[in-house]
């Protein structure tokens, strides 16, 4: 069961008294082949749930990083149906690992959301994150899900208040991500201590584990959050190291420079026992 | 369902025409424009804001505009009477100024000190630039790298009038990157910062918002034509990039059944080659820029980049309105290819001493086939919505002519 996946994983490192590591790659970047070594060494050096980015053409909430990542999975024409088999590969061997995809809603409702919900439970995703779908705009998308049990996962900023938070909660599952920056991705970092009652605020009006992201890029930042949520998302900070693979042309790096960095974040979160 | 008669009801309350337009924005937007929604809503019943718009309109943008008998034009194509409803001698040369203006005294009742666009060939940049140099506030206009080379003038234009341009070279450096950039800046800075969005597209209200604000085009026609020839025309016809003109000459008709909508997109070098901006002729449904509309996409759903002559029309998408006008037969989408533009534009300025846009330019060169089809007697109004001062260097350069 999909939606258990990511149950079973926060009721994990819950058990083991930390917060999680949820990691974002670009699919196709710098190519297929490469992103799967570099989801392998993600799990293998400690994220607890991968991110997997669909690229699309018109990045309007992604910062110059992940704006490139996507820019270049494209131009190796990385479709929907290349990410999902790339989640649809990474489950040959792993059962365990929750897989969110991540992307914008165009090219999923350009697949029709009855086939992608289809094809995304078929491939072992778990969840989505489709930026550009708030609470408003999903109840078709919903309804498709429903039938698989992927869950929602909903975006919750620094500009949702609380009376938005039922609207934004009701339908989520999985965890809520909290974007800590009004901003893009890989923009500034927020500061813990001025978004930690934002953070409560969303969790007990959803009853669901928090992840935050936005701006995290090192190990002190990533301790720094582990204290006020349930998880801590990192992606423009490992899709840099995609781009200098890219550079490059070691793709080797890619898994490399993912897998140390993965290795520093989950080390430093594990550091801060939660309360 | 049964529409006839209720066209002037959509939006409904989420935002949709029929099954376009919505609220496809992130989460950190999501307040912002349910925020302006109640604004606009409380704005539109004040009547101090009527009245400011009414001074503005009348001594300041030159409203109303002319409705115009184009006795040659309409002698050249022997066919029903053409008008032109005469919009490009609006105060900054288009029809642009009219939103801009209900935008900018919206953006200062709300208290917001910042205004953001985004602008392809420059005309609206130089419309926002204008508002905001009137009342004195700060404005940055996000253009796509490549068009900020191709548009000097109009670049230098908005630097005179005091705003910052910020050249966009992310994805493909055009107008929806550029659209793209200012949703960016938008999502960083919620709280002076205004999203002034020039055309009738975007998240809801913005479509809805733009067409109320470009409609004062379509109701003066309506009443000059009534005065002028005593009855409503038959059909009125207008140029479409995300369309905020046409909606605008559009929506005081739309109830009147007898009267034809016609749009005319730009087919660029010929739909049929890929290279175009036609996209309710070439493009199909899809999710951008805040809503649900018909968009030129690739089979993964990707956005294609459109291609016109006319930068004003160099647009993937359309105004969700138009979508639902079309998917429901109430309006006519036609296209023409630059070629025909180009053409359409020496034409009208050697018979009617009137250089037009490009943009019109392309409903021009459509108005032949219109009018054979209509009774001799027929009356037609099209939306003369821009002046070619702009396009003289890139006509120039079309036409093979050094300058």
């Amino acid at each position: 069961m999909p939606t258990s996946r990511i149950t079973a994983r926060f009721d994990k490192v819950k058990a083991e008294n930390r917060a999680a590591l949820v990691a974002y790659l670009m699919a196709g970047d710098p190519d297929l082949e490469t992103s799967y070594a570099c989801m392998c060494a993600l799990r293998d050096k400690g994220a607890d749930i991968i991110e997997i980015g669909a690229p699309f053409s018109d990045p309007m909430a992604d910062g110059p990083a992940i704006q490139r990542a996507g820019l270049r999975a494209l131009a190796r024409h990385t479709t929907l149906i290349d990410v999902l088999g790339l989640a649809a590969r990474f489950r040959e061997t792993d059962q365990e690992t929750p897989l969110i995809l991540m992307g914008y809603a165009n090219p999923v409702h350009s697949l029709g959301y009855a086939a992608f919900a289809e094809a995304a439970h078929a491939a072992g995703i778990d969840g989505t994150i489709l930026v550009d779908l708030p609470p408003e705009e999903d109840a078709e998308l919903r309804a498709e899900y429903a039938k698989h049990d992927i869950s929602v996962i909903r975006l919750a900023t620094p500009t949702t208040h609380e009376a938005r938070m039922a609207k934004v909660a009701d339908g989520a599952s999985g965890f809520i991500y909290f974007v800590a920056v009004t901003g893009v991705t890989g923009a500034g970092s927020a500061d813990p201590k001025a978004i930690a009652g934002n953070v409560d605020m969303v969790r007990r009006v959803s009853g669901l584990p928090v992840c935050v992201g936005f701006g995290v890029k090192n190990g002190t930042q990533a301790a720094e959050m582990a204290k006020i949520a349930e998880g801590v998302v990192v992606g423009s900070a490992f899709v840099e190291h995609a781009q200098s693979a890219h550079e490059s042309g070691d793709f080797a790096a890619a898994p490399r420079g993912m897998g140390a960095l993965a290795g520093e974040l989950s080390v430093a979160i594990a550091s801060v026992a939660k309360l | 369902m049964d529409l006839r008669n209720t066209w002037d009801k959509w939006p409904d309350a989420n935002g949709r025409f029929g099954e376009f337009g919505g609220r496809y924005v992130a989460e950190t937007l999501m307040p912002l424009i349910l925020d302006l929604e109640k604004e606009y809503r409380a704005a539109k019943l004040d009547p101090a804001f009527k009245a400011q718009m009414d001074d503005m309109w009348a001594h300041y943008v030159g409203r109303p505009s002319p409705l115009y008998f184009a006795e040659r034009l309409t002698a050249h194509f022997g066919g029903a009477k053409i008008y032109f409803k005469r919009d490009e001698l609006n105060h900054t040369g288009a029809h642009k100024i009219n939103n801009c203006l209900g935008q900018v005294l919206l953006a200062m009742r709300m208290g917001k000190t910042r205004i953001i666009a985004e602008t392809g060939a420059g005309q609206h940049g130089v419309a926002t630039a204008t508002m905001c140099a009137r009342f004195g506030l700060k404005c940055v206009v996000f253009m796509g790298e490549m068009d900020v080379e191709r548009q000097k003038p109009n670049v230098f234009r908005m630097r005179l009038l005091g705003a910052e341009i910020v050249p966009v070279s992310s994805g493909t450096g055009t107008l929806k990157d550029a659209m793209n950039e200012a949703l960016r800046d938008w999502v960083t800075n919620v709280d002076d910062t205004f999203y002034c969005i020039g055309t009738a597209a975007g998240p809801h209200p913005y479509p809805e918002m733009v067409r109320d604000f470009q409609s004062v085009i379509g109701t003066e026609a309506r009443a000059q034509m009534l005065e002028r020839e005593g009855r409503l025309p038959d059909a009125v016809m207008a140029c479409i990039g995300g369309g905020s003109n046409a909606i605008g000459l559009f929506h005081p008709f739309i109830n009147d059944e007898g009267v034809r909508l016609i749009g005319v997109e730009a087919a660029g070098h010929g739909i049929e080659t890929g290279e175009h901006a036609a996209a309710l002729n070439g493009g199909r449904p899809g999710i951008l820029h805040g809503n649900r509309t018909y968009l030129l996409q690739t089979d993964d759903g990707q956005i294609l980049d459109a291609h016109s002559i006319s930068a004003g029309l160099d647009y993937p998408g359309i105004g969700p309105e138009h979508a639902f006008l079309r998917d429901t037969g109430r309006a006519e989408y036609l296209s023409c290819t630059d070629d025909e533009a180009l053409a359409a534009f020496q034409l009208c300025t050697r018979l009617e001493g009137i250089i037009p846009a490009l943009e019109p330019a392309h409903a021009i060169a459509r108005l032949g086939d219109v009018v054979a089809g209509m009774d001799k007697d027929g009356l037609l109004i099209m939306n003369l919505c821009g002046r070619g001062d702009k396009d003289v260097f890139s006509v120039a350069k079309a036409l093979g002519v050094d300058m």
